[in-house]
């Protein structure tokens, strides 16, 4: 058994993790809520910010948490063209075709990424890297830290920009009802490629969250990807408060299995909570609107 | 089925059949094994997300489940080849049953069923490389004992015909499914399940019965792959290559026909090997073009290449009709 | 008869038959001895005093969830052939130079056959690489059939040489070897410094190496002496290791013994870092990281200290000094992979000289009979028993100021062990 100091490190690991999970899945969700499609390029598309890290740190200095400011608006750019040149027009609006078409764009990303940088596993040091607070009961790595300030400020910044602003009302529209939305003289091609913008500028945050303590290889994504479907099944597709607690909730369970059943296994309990979610409710634990 | 039915696919089948007594590179010989392997783990996808519009994103779970089933058998219950190989076709059958009676029970469509198949063959994965049973992560091999009654032959063109029977059987089955009541309950269902169960079909009952078909048809490509390599591990055998093989193989080649897979096999097991040629140096590329290839498809040719081929042949029928 | 040249694939391959009477007929003339034992006839060269290039196919994943490490065995065997070239090439064979056919395993199994059979198609007299066990499994399999010889750079599985291929040979060291290896040097380091380890928290990764090596670690390590407190297996890839790290920190054992592959291992020492675990030591055994300079390049203090068990060159070897520092001058790193696989070709190149042919059979049979001591690795000379170099053996290295040094065996040591850490 383990003493209650290490069940509750484990814990704050988990919420520390699970952090970094949330603002994964928050784009996966928002691109699911409204555009209705699973995005599977979203784990390329991370990889991909987190080579831009890589990049601004080794080829200008440029620190990991600055780079949030160069590197959000060049995704919310990415995804936002990658919506309405690419996946939007050749997809012919059939659903089927659009998880083809994410599927394509996530090979072209991840080999291209594999022949520009080699499949070398690259990192970055920081000064702070190895900075922990000292909680007392257990120590807590700074940037991880950091992460979870930053997570949260990221989930609620989303969630004002859809309950707040005029696009975020276009964007909720739109979600609900996308016939109406164009009938009423909104641009739905456009409003699409906002939220798929979005989407992928949140994972550039979370891409720079994780650069300090993380490592990079062509195929990193694909480790936090399935893990925020997961998460976006769990929070109930498209809702961004569910994302946030899911994250949450999988890094704790991650961890705490983790803990108890070996790493491995722990990763099988994520995939049946997955299925069994799947299965008996699909609307997601926290009753979104799906 | 009438004759017409069958003659394109006796053509087809034929022809192959005549490449390995005339060309003796075992290299051709080799990856036309392969692209058989894949073809006929593609027709599997084909039966249930072509025809019934089921997308699956997990077709490993059926592949590696008959190459498990295949070799795990062999090795540790001293079963023959021939015999464990229809017993991995029917072990994958039967886990396509059950993954199918569990997601179509609870209703799962489109994204939902293709995260779930997905998830089933993760898990099938990362159970297999822990388990005694399949060898854990150091794999199994299948004793190396070159005899036709262990289903091990000296020269690859056996492998070819044994693959290629295997696929015109697929062939013949498509045909005759898309001829028969089931295929019109199925597409019934793909194209508006609700339209479908108001005309008296229960789509829970057609689905669960595509699922189980689809899944022995890509658990015997993967009896094959076992028989042919001899050696498994859980990447392999339920690895996400294989899913993404089984699904982009009938896209290219034209989804939901009957030769949509098979083509769509030999041209991008083809044009693999001719990118890899080409990129040389750099690792990927030949990669990056199958992607980009996948995407150009899905945006101007929805129906593949089958369905290219039979655009042009319309518009060659119709240019002399109007010249008279 | 009409003397044609090597350009496809199909055309050698129909060409086989005639090469072999063409063999005989040439080796009755003494000008044609040397040219006919390259086994394939290049083009009107037969009248030149130049001995056609012998083909060699080189076999590693250079795409793929393996391609840094084929990249870097590619570098080796790359760097051997040119200096073979250079030395004039196979002396018995008129100064034969040799020719690479490069193949990408594309990290699968199925990847590497597909690369075997275009070999075979190419003429290549033998076939040296793999890395990866599956795919080492896989290729010495496909290459059996033509009786290519094949030697294994890497590939740890023991499986590999125990399925009695008689074209299969592999340089390195097998799991076994290196498990006993692994716990030999360990208890004698331990033993050297007064015995300060006693417990012991192994982590592996749970795919093949990591898993089989823990297994064989736990059941040994209690009969030398050490208490094995915990063993904690991870995914690859790990997302996290504070779990792992917390455990550890848990238990408190004097030494942490991890086989992971490199991001993980990386995460794992990061994290205890920042855990502040210290435990003693930190031992890995053929690890991805412990002994790979960009590792301690990025990170000196987590790198610092931790020892490993592992391929490496033989520092006392001025050539393999001279083939790092050539190889650091162009910007790689440097891995065990360039050396091995850099004998691997040497040893190769001896079994033609000795030979006296490119003649397959002949390389099998002189490979087999080998006891060749011009490779860069610390095993003395090749001595193959059922296809195992048995004198083949890992070494200790640890990282010290910003090296990699060798600590153990002292006959082949460039530094003494720093153990127990200082605190």
């Amino acid at each position: 058994m383990f003493s209650p100091e290490i069940v509750i490190t484990a814990v704050l690991n988990g919420l520390l993790t699970g952090a970094v999970y949330a603002l994964v899945a928050l784009g996966l969700t928002l691109v699911y809520g409204v555009l209705h499609i699973i995005n599977f390029a979203h784990g390329a598309l991370l990889t991909t910010a987190m080579f831009g890290v890589l990049v601004l740190r080794l080829g200008f200095g440029i620190d990991p948490y600055l780079a949030i400011l160069v590197l959000t608006p060049a995704f919310y750019l990415l995804g936002y063209a990658l919506q309405r040149f690419v996946i939007g027009p050749a997809s012919h609006g059939s659903d089927a075709n659009i998880l083809l078409v994410t599927l394509g764009l996530a090979i072209v990303i991840e080999n291209a990424l594999l022949a520009v940088f080699r499949s070398d596993t690259r990192s970055i040091d920081v000064p702070y890297a190895f900075e922990s607070v000292d909680i007392g009961i257990a120590l807590l790595a700074l940037p991880r830290v950091i992460a979870l300030a930053v997570s949260i400020a990221v989930a609620l910044a989303m969630w004002a920009i859809l309950a707040l602003t005029d696009i975020g009302k276009a964007i909720r529209a739109v979600a609900k009802e996308k016939l109406g939305a164009a009938l009423v003289g909104i641009d739905v091609a456009h409003v699409y490629a906002v939220t798929f913008g979005l989407g992928t500028a949140s994972l550039a945050v979370a891409a720079c969250l994780l650069m300090p303590t993380f490592y990079v290889t062509p195929r990193v994504g694909n480790a936090f990807v399935f893990v925020a479907f997961t998460i976006v099944v769990l929070g109930g597709m498209g809702s961004i408060p569910g994302a946030l607690v899911g994250g949450l909730f999988i890094g704790v369970v991650e961890s705490l299995s983790g803990l108890y059943f070996g790493e491995s296994l722990g990763q099988i309990g994520i995939f049946l909570i997955f299925i069994a979610i799947l299965l008996f409710r699909p609307t997601g634990l926290f009753g979104a609107r799906a | 089925m009438t004759a017409r039915d069958v003659l394109p696919i006796v053509v087809v089948v034929a022809l192959l059949a005549l490449i390995p007594p005339l060309v003796s590179s075992n290299t051709v010989l080799n990856f036309l094994v392969f692209t058989l392997i894949i073809a006929l783990a593609a027709q599997g996808w084909n039966i249930l997300g072509g025809y019934g519009g089921q997308y699956s994103f997990g077709h490993a779970v059926f592949f590696g489940t008959g190459a498990y089933a295949t070799a795990v058998l062999q090795v540790h219950a001293g079963l023959n080849a021939w015999l464990t190989f229809g017993l991995g076709i029917a072990a994958g059958a039967l886990v396509g049953f059950v993954i199918g009676f569990l997601s179509f029970r609870s209703g799962l469509r489109g994204s939902y069923f293709a995260l779930v198949t997905l998830a089933f063959a993760e898990v099938f994965r990362i159970v297999a490389n822990a388990a005694g049973l399949t060898g854990g992560a150091a794999g199994i091999l299948i004793k190396l004992d070159v005899r036709p009654e262990n289903f091990q032959f000296q020269s690859r063109g056996a492998f070819v015909w044994i693959g290629l029977g295997l696929v015109a059987a697929v062939l013949l089955a498509t045909r005759a499914i898309e001829r028969a009541r089931f295929g019109a309950y199925l597409t019934a269902v793909r194209e508006n399940e609700d339209a479908a169960r108001a005309l008296g079909v229960d789509p829970f009952r057609v689905k669960l019965a595509a699922i189980t078909l689809s899944a022995a048809v890509t658990a015997a490509a993967g009896c094959l792959y076992a028989q042919y390599f001899l050696f498994l591990d859980a990447n392999i055998a339920y690895g996400a290559w294989i899913s993404v093989e089984a699904l982009v193989a009938p896209i290219i080649g034209g989804i939901g026909t009957v030769f949509g897979p098979l083509v769509g096999a030999l041209a991008l097991q083809g044009l693999g090997h001719l990118t890899s040629h080409v990129a040389g140096e750099v690792p990927g590329i030949d990669l990056v073009v199958f992607g980009v290839l996948l995407i150009v498809m899905v945006a101007f040719a929805p129906e593949g290449i089958v369905g290219l081929l039979a655009r042009l042949r319309r518009l060659g029928r119709r240019r002399p009709a109007e010249a008279t | 008869m009409k003397i044609a040249s090597n350009t496809g694939e199909e055309l050698s391959m129909s060409e086989r038959p005639l090469n072999v009477s063409r063999r005989k007929f040439l080796q009755s003339s003494a000008a044609g001895a040397a040219l006919a034992a390259t086994g394939s006839v290049a083009m009107p060269g037969v009248l030149r005093a130049q001995a056609a290039p012998i083909k060699v196919g080189v076999l590693q994943p250079v795409t793929g969830a393996l391609a840094y490490d084929g990249q870097q065995g590619r570098i080796g065997a790359e760097l051997a052939i040119r200096d073979i070239n250079a030395a004039g090439g196979i002396k018995a064979l008129g100064g034969a130079k040799l020719e690479m056919v490069f193949g990408d395993a594309r990290s699968t199994p199925e990847g590497g056959t597909q690369e075997v059979e275009k070999m075979q198609a190419a003429g290549v007299a033998a076939i040296v690489g793999g890395f990866a066990s599956p795919i080492c499994l896989a290729t010495t399999q496909a290459a059996a059939r033509y009786d290519l010889p094949y030697i294994v750079d890497v590939g740890v599985s023991d499986q590999i040489v125990k399925r009695g291929l008689k074209n299969t040979f592999r340089f390195g060291p097998g799991f076994g070897t290196v498990a006993t290896q692994a716990l030999d040097n360990l208890a004698r380091i331990n033993d050297a410094a007064g015995k300060p380890a006693k417990t012991v928290v192994l982590v592996h990764e749970d795919g093949l190496f990591g898993s089989g090596l823990a297994k064989l670690m736990a059941a040994e390590l209690p009969k030398r002496g050490f208490e094995v407190l915990e063993m904690i297996a991870h995914p690859t890839p790990t997302r996290d290791m504070s779990n792992v790290a917390l455990q550890i920190k848990a238990k408190n054992p004097d030494l942490v013994i991890p086989s992971s592959y490199y991001g993980e291992f990386v995460l794992l020492s990061r994290t205890m870092q920042q855990q502040r675990i210290r435990p003693k030591g930190i031992y890995a055994v053929l690890n991805g990281a412990a002994s790979n300079f960009r590792f301690v390049k990025e990170f000196p203090e987590a790198a610092n200290h931790v020892m490993d068990c592992n391929h490496w060159h033989d520092p006392r070897k001025p050539k393999a000094l001279e083939l790092r520092k050539e190889v650091e001058g162009k910007g790689n790193f440097w891995t065990y992979n360039i050396p091995m696989n850099y004998s691997a070709v040497l040893l190769l190149a001896d079994a033609m000289e000795r030979a006296k042919s490119a003649d397959r059979a002949k390389i099998i049979e002189a490979l087999a009979g080998s006891t060749f001591a011009g490779h860069i690795m610390p095993y003395g000379p090749t001595k193959f028993a059922d296809g195992q170099n048995t004198g083949a053996a890992p070494v200790n290295t640890q990282v010290q100021g910003n090296d990699i040094k060798v600590i153990f065996p002292e006959t082949f040591a460039d530094a003494k062990p720093v153990f127990p850490v200082p605190a």
